[in-house]
């Protein structure tokens, strides 16, 4: 018991790191015999430790660098969006496949003024962040879909960049490095980083290990990785061991955080 | 046959056997109703899904299953999920046989413009500019004219490019024109169409063959 106590007090001065603290364990466990099962499930309460949506919300600080999944709105952690619209929290850098719809995903952060400058795909659903972009409100860069998709993950993986055939000779190469590796052309375009990564998944275990549903998979699984912090938003929570190791499409790794949300607010 | 029927049918005749393809939001979905018996087509989402099956009926609408156009869809047996990184690795990686898209103006040298018009509407490339650098080929459904009459077809496009040089086949409710090395050549013309009708509409310089089929 006195090990078990010791991983908690780890857990919580926030010291632990997910694999570190599995050797730990393992080595301990060959030691002392100590029930390896007991520990690993007190562990995964910690893991990836369940909050609210508003405790998720407050975590992000005015002005930080959001990375948010979804597309069009399908797999986007609604609950804490709301929550961030609640609390006001502005200035915000959001990087994010489409701006959604106005009542839907991050269009209803974008309705609320909470937007400052985007690193985004597509804006065709959302009349009001182009009104916004018009007039000078929000800075946008636009960034063809499969560029942001590889440059969040290149962050996420740790590569300072990538380099795509992608956007040659349009504007999109204008400002940019054009490379040439045997003997083609690409655009060199440096990772994208976030402060904080909020995601949707549909189930998850207490590890924070993520399984997904359908198309509502889409970006998440790219945008955890790329997150300082990444909080997971989840339909449902269930025990370490009862989802099957091969279906699971985030592994816990990239998770800290998760808000537990059964309210779906689109459909 | 209507403009939209009649090229959305000559769209379908383009797939072959086993072709991965991606459709474009608007005109170029409704190839899907003119897919050839005995061919079979894997439809790719660009959101993350291979397999993508017909509308559902009303009331049998899943949340989570959408198009890269927000529009509900089922899956058909054989259907894959993945994320959008994936998703456009199979498009920028080549793996994807054709994709068809519309286009605000296209030109002779295979230049498209389909994303933005300065000053007026700006929504963003979406997967537009990876599709059309990534597919094996590359076909542009329209209407021959704008509303207002003029060809879209031009000499030099005069839009802000989606992708340089990348587009293979341009199918009108007028005309089938293929980008080739020498020009733009007229392979097809629709039924009631003559050369002539298509050469007045077309901004383009059109290469004409000896032979010119016909379609519609």
């Amino acid at each position: 018991m006195r090990f078990e106590l010791q991983c908690l007090n780890w857990v919580k001065t926030g010291l632990i790191q997910h694999y570190k603290t599995l050797k730990k364990v393992d080595t301990f466990m060959q030691k002392d015999c100590v029930d390896f099962n007991y520990i690993i499930r007190i562990l995964g309460e910690f893991m990836a430790k369940l909050i609210s949506a508003a405790e998720a919300a407050n975590m992000i600080k005015p002005g930080s660098r959001v990375a948010i999944g979804g597309f069009l709105a399908v797999g986007a952690p609604e609950c804490i969006i709301d929550a961030i619209v609640e609390q006001k929290i502005g200035d915000l850098h959001m990087i994010v496949i489409a701006s959604d719809w106005e009542d839907r995903g991050v269009g209803k952060l974008v309705v609320a003024n909470l937007i400052k400058s985007a690193q985004v795909s597509h804006l065709g659903t959302n009349r009001t962040i182009q009104a916004q972009m018009n007039s000078n409100q929000v800075q946008i860069e636009l960034v063809p879909q499969g560029t942001l998709m590889e440059r969040v993950r290149a962050a996420g993986a740790g590569l300072g960049g990538i380099l795509t055939p992608t956007g040659l000779g349009t504007v999109v190469e204008e400002g940019k490095q054009v490379i040439n590796l045997n003997s083609k052309n690409y655009i060199l375009e440096p990772a994208i980083e976030a402060d904080i990564a909020i995601i949707k998944a549909y189930k998850a275990d207490k590890m924070g290990n993520l399984v997904f549903r359908k198309t509502a998979r889409n970006s998440n699984p790219i945008m955890a990785m790329a997150g300082k912090i990444t909080i997971a938003e989840v339909e449902e929570i269930v025990e370490i061991g009862e989802l099957d190791p091969e279906l699971i499409a985030c592994p816990g790794v990239f998770v800290n955080y998760m808000v537990k949300c059964t309210e779906v607010a689109h459909g | 046959m209507d403009k939209r029927a009649m090229i959305g049918s000559r769209i379908a005749l383009e797939f072959k056997d086993g072709d991965y393809v991606n459709l474009g939001i608007g005109l170029p979905t409704l190839a899907v109703n003119y897919i050839p018996e005995g061919i079979h087509v894997v439809f790719q989402s660009e959101n993350g899904m291979l397999g993508v099956g017909p509308n559902p009926a009303e009331g049998k609408e899943d949340k989570d299953m959408i198009n890269a156009g927000g529009g509900y869809i089922t899956a058909l047996k054989g259907a894959s999920f993945f994320d959008s990184a994936l998703s456009f690795a199979i498009i920028r990686g080549g793996h994807i046989d054709a994709t068809v898209l519309g286009a605000l103006q296209v030109d002779q040298e295979g230049n498209l413009a389909n994303w933005m018009i300065p000053g007026k509407m700006v929504p963003g490339m979406g997967g537009a500019m990876d599709l059309v650098t990534g597919a094996r080929k590359v076909i542009v459904a329209m209407e021959h004219c704008d509303k207002y009459g003029n060809s879209k077809i031009l000499k030099k496009c005069t839009l802000p490019l989606t992708a340089k040089g990348k587009v293979n086949l341009i199918i009108t409710d007028m005309a089938v024109m293929e980008v080739c090395a020498e020009g733009l050549v007229l392979r097809e013309i629709a039924a009631g169409t003559t050369i002539e009708d298509v050469k007045k509409v077309t901004d383009a310089d059109l290469i004409i063959p000896d032979t010119v089929g016909c379609f519609g």
